[in-house]
């Protein structure tokens, strides 16, 4: 009974955040709804069970990504995000889209009848416990090779957005003109 | 109306939904951004809800894998945005047009 209160509550807010975050022309706006979807899909993750993914929510989403997101929001220091003026075969297309969606949606909910209707009996699925060793045992490879993304990713963020410094664009210029000089002396 | 993984499925979509509209309707290279956040979200709550509901661990592992993925995508494009804003003191996607005609 208080699990079907917090489904409707948390679902209406996780629709209306997003809602707030298409509408929203001003980053910031949009950021702060998108923390908010990211919440109540934590709590809608407690609801199911899963307590280990539900707080790795809040710390990965909430915590760190929306962290970096809102930074680089007043880094740049935008303007408002003039939406809605784009080619106008724009509007058909999300509308199409959308109501595909929609009637997926829709289409889901009439033919997952053969799925189960109740929740499993085991509920330590969700525990950090059963989690640790599934992703240590069977899983030990993917995990493996996400921490090589990760390291991936790090580096490549540094590269991409390191500012090349004055002595680095002066030896750039003068390798450059070096070239140039060689390629004239062979003519 | 007890909730049901039916309930679960119906919410992901209207989420995944939303979120592929602000895509389309988002000219700032950000709020796409965020939109794609939003929808990998969505994705993650039925891998949550199959998970619950027959009882397995592997669909919340494939949660983190997923979590893993978008923490990646977050350094790196911003790190491309910022670079972009370098050289156009712009994020619209719009002006991304150097390999047009």
């Amino acid at each position: 009974m208080v699990t079907t209160v917090f489904f409707y509550i948390f679902a209406g807010l996780a629709i209306a955040c997003a809602c707030s975050l298409v509408y929203h022309r001003n980053p910031l706006y949009s950021a702060i709804s998108l923390i908010g979807v990211f919440i109540s899909l934590a709590c809608l993750y407690v609801t199911l069970a899963a307590p280990f993914i539900a707080v790795t929510q809040i710390l990965v989403y909430a915590g760190a990504i929306m962290v970096l997101v809102v930074f680089v929001i007043m880094l740049l220091n935008l303007d408002d995000d003039n939406a809605f003026n784009r080619l106008k075969y724009l509007y058909g297309v999300a509308v199409v889209l959308g109501l595909a969606l929609m009637t997926q949606t829709f289409f889901i909910f009439y033919a997952v009848l053969k799925t189960p209707q109740n929740p499993s009996t085991n509920t330590t699925a969700g525990l950090t416990q059963s989690i640790g060793e599934t992703m240590y045992t069977e899983y030990l490879l993917p995990v493996e090779i996400v921490g090589i993304m990760l390291l991936m990713a790090i580096v490549g963020a540094v590269v991409l957005s390191r500012r090349l410094n004055q002595p680095q664009i002066e030896l750039m210029k003068a390798q450059e003109d070096f070239e140039t000089f060689q390629e004239r002396n062979e003519y | 109306m007890e909730p049901n993984l039916a309930t679960y499925l119906a919410l992901s979509g209207i989420l995944f939904s939303i979120g592929a509209v602000g895509v389309i309707f988002k000219r700032n290279a950000l709020g796409m951004f965020m939109c794609i956040e939003l929808m990998l979200n969505a994705v993650n709550l039925t891998f949550v809800g199959f998970s619950r509901y027959y009882g397995d661990t592997t669909g919340q592992l494939f949660v983190f894998m997923v979590m893993a993925v978008a923490a990646c995508e977050a350094a790196v494009g911003l790190g491309i945005f910022i670079a972009f804003f370098r050289n156009k003191i712009s994020i619209d996607v719009d002006d991304a047009s150097l390999l047009r005609n």
